[in-house]
């Protein structure tokens, strides 16, 4: 299997996802140029942390019309893997590949630190490796992360499991109203990450790629690295 | 906007800033009077900033040369040689005065320079620093005679300051990890903001700004040239501040990250076709500098048509594009025929790049526009033949200048010391910066292995090699006002016991450089004290100076700044794994300080009087810094690197603000909720038990170590010539210091944490 890492300008976590999947998950990986409509030939594609365009108007909303993105829709309407981290997540919204809109983080400050998600649900290809209920240590980096949704989208998500990853304490447990510890941006029912109903786009606010060797704090982001490795797997063994 | 036809007389020239035998001296350069241009060119190539001509003939004193230097000061930045063919560029800046006319533009515009510093060399940014100076943004006795509005004002200062930073850095992609944060009452009205970056590359892939080959293409690249920022160096930073200084605003250049990570990542490709003889990046004094500072150094000529230069406002005279400070720009020189994949890179990367000149034999800086030469002035004399000054220098009547006279009146025997001790902890000096911090992304590029708080140095692992870089900054600005001299060594010894203290070797420094007006002689006496200490420093802990940066004129009106020697001190560890974090690890662990010195007397009532404690708690400042003894240093230091690369200990802390108690309640925050009980009868001679707590000589650290540990501990200690003192256990539970046979502090963690964590955030989100 392959992975393909998309670089729009201004990207800055392309590196990161790189290394994360060729030196530490050891699979191959390639870069996706913005201007490209051909994602060489990859299986799962990465759309990265950073501030594409520059982030300039609105999170994301330039990047939706580059080139790439036009190949990105399509490969996930007909089922390709797509991970949309951070900066990503916020373009995939954009791009209406999922549902929501982000907006600034309450307290209104740029946030970087280790938090606490909890896995909500194993029954996709991003968490298949995890345990549901699983805690992990994951850190975030970003000024706009504060999930939104009108109300009848929420209760869809809910009620479908749309949602993958919540900001809990670090024992696993809800947080409160207006815990900024445990939920640091104020998003939503603490959304931290969310697939589509098909459950094979997924983005989230935290990183999973900086949290893969454990000298840097964490290694809790490997599960999800993992999970769609084994679900690639296994997917490839049902259908040969 | 000023016209080309303005007359250049004696009087222009002073309006530039210019003395009647500098304009002289231009005249006699090109046997005729300037043009307002050409003018316009010498004032910003002469001025203090760039032209260093009060402080060149001190500059030269300090040690730069050691076995891993590669590049001295002189370029873009120094660099070292860091093993396996890999080289580290790292230099620190400041951005002092744009800082506090406009907090966010001035600190984001300050680390996009020092960024382009280090990628103009071929390095990729890694990691940066920041050493912030403000006013108190809290009142009590350490504020002074700080008023209110005085306080807010600091407080809007630092808010921005650290949004310019974060909304930098963040966004072009390298982790900010460290530096520090220290309030003093003379930096209400002129803060520091000196930021430091590191970046690494393959030795053979170094780039230097120097021009060759005649006939070879001059190309810019990068943002469009506007009108901002004409005159920073000259008028901004090479000027004390007045009540008018706030019309400096336009003064002031306006950063784009974005641009510059587009820039950063087109350079670094741009570079690696071959195609490239020299590159510069346009900082202060913008084309002006690089062109002819290229051109000087490779002793050539360069001759630039302005037409060319993209713009991003209509009708700009010479003059203006010759002086903008416009940011994320650089200009280059490839080789002749393959211009053209120069170009193709930058425009990939979807910017500008024009061929403007050519570098030429005759050693002039030529400049053309709409067809008619503009200017025309020899290349090597505008950048190198500037103005040296030997200034007057004179040593102030009374022997330092303390602010407040007297000395700390002790509690007495036995009193519990605990309630002033949290105050301590709260002091915005010492609390947790956790709050800034959180606000920088430290992570991005997945090398961070010690961030903001984590070790007493920052440490970066090197992906390329099992090898770990650590960095740290320090500067002590009050005992350099007492004296000067010996504040520089302490600052130096710091900075490189904080990077020992992480478990690196400290094989190089850099230096930013902050004092007053050096047309004072007390200020120049100040000035020189500082080389030589930062010099004799330097050179016993083998950290010679590679590059940096003097920013004077830091005086408000006529209040100069406390004598401020930034160092920044560049670490090597053999092996990642060696890193060691200033939080303890295990209960049961044993606490024991570590002392480089023979002399067993941790503070007298004089060097007492110069703590943070002192000034935190009795708002006095006086008497005289702890005197230093830089060979106690060193064996402090070899011994910290020699028991990290042997894996001895669990944690280490460097002893200085707020002294032993400070440190330990620290290492106790940094862990998971371990506390330390401990006796401090051991420790030395003390007056009594606030000089033992409280008191900061230097050479000394806090360590913990297994039990099983302790017997190799001790023997390292001894082959170093290091006293290890045991005074007590890491274990859950209360925080307790004994002094004789007292209890003195006492309390919960959470009731010493509690003050330490919050107090910065809310004196500023709440204040």
């Amino acid at each position: 299997m392959k992975f393909g890492v998309v670089q729009f300008p201004g990207s800055n976590c392309d590196d990161d996802a790189f290394h994360a999947v060729a030196s530490v998950i050891g699979k191959p990986v390639e870069f996706i140029w913005h201007q490209s409509e051909d994602l060489a030939g990859s299986d799962v594609v990465i759309l990265p942390g950073g501030f594409a365009y520059g982030d300039y108007l609105r999170t994301g909303a330039i990047a939706r019309f580059s080139p790439v993105m036009k190949s990105v829709d399509k490969f996930a309407r007909s089922g390709g893997l797509v991970l949309g981290i951070c900066n990503g997540f916020q373009i995939l919204l954009e791009a209406g590949l999922l549902p929501g809109a982000m907006m600034r983080n309450k307290g209104l400050r740029y946030l970087c630190r280790h938090v606490h998600i909890r896995v909500e649900t194993t029954d996709n290809p991003f968490t298949c490796a995890a345990k549901k209920g699983q805690v992990l240590k994951i850190p975030i980096a970003h000024n706009e992360g504060n999930y939104f949704c009108e109300p009848a989208m929420l209760n869809g998500l809910e009620k479908n499991n749309q949602v993958i990853f919540r900001y809990v304490t670090p024992e696993g447990a809800d947080a409160a109203e207006n815990d900024r510890e445990a939920n640091p941006n104020g998003s939503l029912h603490s959304i931290a990450g969310i697939c589509n109903r098909e459950r094979n786009v997924l983005g989230l606010m935290p990183h999973p790629e900086r949290a893969v060797e454990s000298p840097l704090g964490s290694e809790d982001g490997l599960v999800l690295f993992r999970s769609v490795v084994a679900s690639f797997a296994s997917h490839t063994a049902v259908t040969a | 906007m000023i016209e080309t036809e303005i007359k250049v007389t004696p009087q222009v020239a002073a309006e530039h800033g210019l003395t009647a035998d500098e304009y002289t001296r231009i005249q006699k350069i090109l046997g005729r009077d300037p043009n307002i241009t050409e003018l316009g060119i010498f004032s910003v190539m002469w001025s203090e900033h760039c032209s260093y001509k009060s402080s060149r003939v001190h500059l030269k004193r300090l040690p730069t040369k050691g076995k891993y230097v590669v590049q001295g000061p002189g370029e873009n930045a120094g660099v070292v040689d860091i093993g396996d063919g890999m080289v580290a560029a790292f230099k620190i800046e400041s951005h002092n005065h744009p800082s506090f006319v406009e907090p966010f533009q001035g600190a984001a515009t300050g680390v996009g320079g020092i960024l382009r510093d280090i990628f103009t060399m071929g390095a990729r940014p890694i990691a940066v620093l920041d050493a912030l100076r403000f006013g108190p943004v809290t009142s009590g006795p350490g504020a002074g005679n700080a008023t209110s509005e005085e306080i807010k004002r600091n407080r809007q200062i630092l808010d921005g300051v650290i949004r310019g930073i974060g909304f930098y850095g963040n966004c072009f992609g390298v982790p900010t990890v460290g530096g520090e944060i220290v309030f003093e009452p003379c930096y209400s009205n002129n803060p520091l903001v000196n930021a430091l970056a590191l970046g690494i590359a393959k030795r053979e892939e170094l780039f230097f700004a120097k021009a060759s080959g005649v006939g070879n293409p001059v190309i810019y690249v990068g943002a469009k040239t506007g009108r901002d920022g004409i005159h920073g160096a000259s008028l901004l930073a090479s000027a004390e501040f007045s009540e008018e200084s706030q019309q400096k605003r336009p003064n002031v250049q306006v950063g784009d990250p974005f641009l510059e990570k587009l820039l950063l990542e087109a350079c670094l490709e741009a570079m690696r076709t071959g195609a490239i003889v020299a590159i510069q990046d346009m900082g202060a004094a913008g084309l002006t500098s690089t062109s002819s500072e290229m051109a000087s150094r490779g002793g050539m000529g360069i001759e630039m048509d302005l037409t060319r230069v993209p713009q991003r406002e209509a009708k700009m005279t010479a003059y203006e594009m010759m002086l903008s400070e416009s940011q994320e720009r650089m200009l280059l020189v490839a080789t002749r025929g393959r211009e053209q994949e120069v170009f193709d890179v930058f425009h990939k990367w979807g910017l500008d790049a024009v061929e403007i000149g050519r570098v030429t034999d005759d050693g002039k800086l030529r400049i053309l526009l709409d067809g008619a030469v503009a200017g025309e002035i020899p290349a090597h004399a505008l950048a190198e033949e500037g103005p040296r000054y030997e200034r007057p220098v004179a040593a102030p009547n009374t022997s330092g200048a303390p602010k407040t006279t007297g000395k700390v009146p002790f509690a007495s025997d036995g009193a519990d010391l605990t309630e002033n001790f949290r105050r301590l902890l709260a002091a915005p000096t010492i609390a947790s910066k956790k709050w800034v911090t959180d606000q920088y992304d430290s992570m991005v590029r997945t090398n961070t292995r010690f961030g903001p708080g984590a070790g007493d140095a920052a440490v970066l692992r090197l992906k390329e090699t099992k090898r770990a870089i650590a960095l740290a900054t320090d500067g002590n600005g009050r005992w350099g006002s007492l004296s000067p001299r010996e504040g520089a060594m302490h600052s130096v010894a710091e900075a490189a016991r904080n990077v020992a203290c992480s478990g690196a070797k400290p094989i190089a420094a850099t230096n930013c450089l902050n004092f007053g007006n050096p047309e004072k002689p007390e200020v120049m006496w100040q000035f020189t004290e500082a080389i030589d200490g930062i010099g004799e420093a330097c050179t016993a802990l083998e950290t010679p100076i590679t590059g940096g940066n003097v920013s004077f004129y830091n005086e408000t009106l006529g209040n100069p700044i406390y004598p401020t020697p930034i160092i920044g001190v560049l670490g090597l560890m053999e092996d990642a794994e060696f890193a060691i974090g200033s939080g303890f690890r295990n209960a049961g662990d044993k606490i024991f300080v570590l002392d480089g010195a023979a002399d067993k007397s941790i503070a007298s009532a004089e060097s007492f009087s110069s703590s943070e404690y002192a000034k935190e708690i009795h708002g006095i400042v006086s008497g005289m810094p702890p005197k230093i003894d830089l060979a106690a240093e060193k064996r402090l230091i070899d011994c910290l690197v020699h028991l990290a690369a042997e894996k001895t200990i669990a944690s280490a802390h460097d002893i200085s603000d707020g002294g032993v108690a400070v440190s330990l309640a620290e290492s106790c925050f940094g862990s998971e909720n371990l506390s330390a009980q401990v006796s401090l009868d051991t420790l030395g001679t003390t007056l009594n038990a606030e000089t033992a707590a409280y008191g900061e000589r230097g050479a000394r650290a806090v360590v913990s170590v297994p039990p099983s540990s302790v017997v190799r501990l001790r023997a390292i200690a001894a082959e170093n010539g290091v006293n290890a003192t045991e005074i007590g256990t890491v274990a859950a539970g209360d925080f307790r210091i004994q002094y004789g046979t007292k209890t003195v502090i006492q309390g919960s963690l959470a009731s010493f944490h509690r003050p330490w964590a919050k107090s910065l955030q809310e004196a500023i989100e709440n204040g």
